[in-house]
């Protein structure tokens, strides 16, 4: 769980980059655009359980209720 | 147990690296980076933290004190860290506006919880006062 998740991104990253260089070149824009709109969904998605449960783990250590 | 600090700086050196290199590629990513490394780096001082809030809980008991007063200071404490979280963020992001809105709502919410405590120390003065 705890460092994966760095790299995962970092892998997402690279990897939409790369797609959308390729696809670029190919002289497809409009389906680049649409794989960096994924990457950045399914990203955000992980990235959002964690700040859920961030928040949470402060709201009870911290007693905000 | 104190070896823990060399993982500490480490990960926040590979994430740093990794958040320069996604940044020329995709500048909406580094965000995340941004983001996860925060995460992982509070899960990892969360256990003391939760053992220092612990001991000061029990020293409160101990010397008989208002439990309000402890929660109060605690309370300010965990939103001061929240809103500095979301404020680098956004400005890592380049958004300094949205930080600096984010900055005062966070004081402003923090004035609102103490100003209770500043109006009971006020009544206090103007009883001692004749």
């Amino acid at each position: 769980m705890s460092v994966d998740i760095i790299f995962k991104i970092a892998a997402i990253g690279i990897l939409i980059s790369v797609v959308n260089h390729v696809l670029n070149k190919a002289g497809r824009e409009e389906i680049s655009m649409m794989v960096t709109l994924a990457g950045i969904v399914v990203v955000l998605l992980m990235v959002i359980d964690m700040i859920s449960n961030l928040f949470s783990n402060i709201k009870s250590i911290f007693q905000l209720y | 147990m104190s070896i823990e600090v060399l993982q500490l700086v480490g990960i926040g050196l590979i994430a740093a690296v990794i958040a320069v290199v996604l940044r020329q590629q995709k500048s909406e990513l580094g965000i995340y980076i941004s983001i996860a490394t925060g995460f992982v780096i509070f899960m990892m001082i969360m256990g003391r933290l939760v053992s220092v809030v612990g001991i000061l809980n029990n020293l409160a008991r101990q010397a008989n004190m208002d439990s309000m007063h402890l929660s109060v200071v605690l309370k300010v404490i965990g939103i001061a860290y929240i809103t500095e979280y979301g404020s680098q963020i956004c400005k890592d992001a380049g958004e300094s506006a949205i930080a600096s809105k984010i900055e005062l709502g966070g004081k402003l919410i923090i004035l609102s919880l103490t100003v209770p405590i500043l109006a009971a120390l006020l009544e206090i003065i103007l009883q001692i006062l004749p």
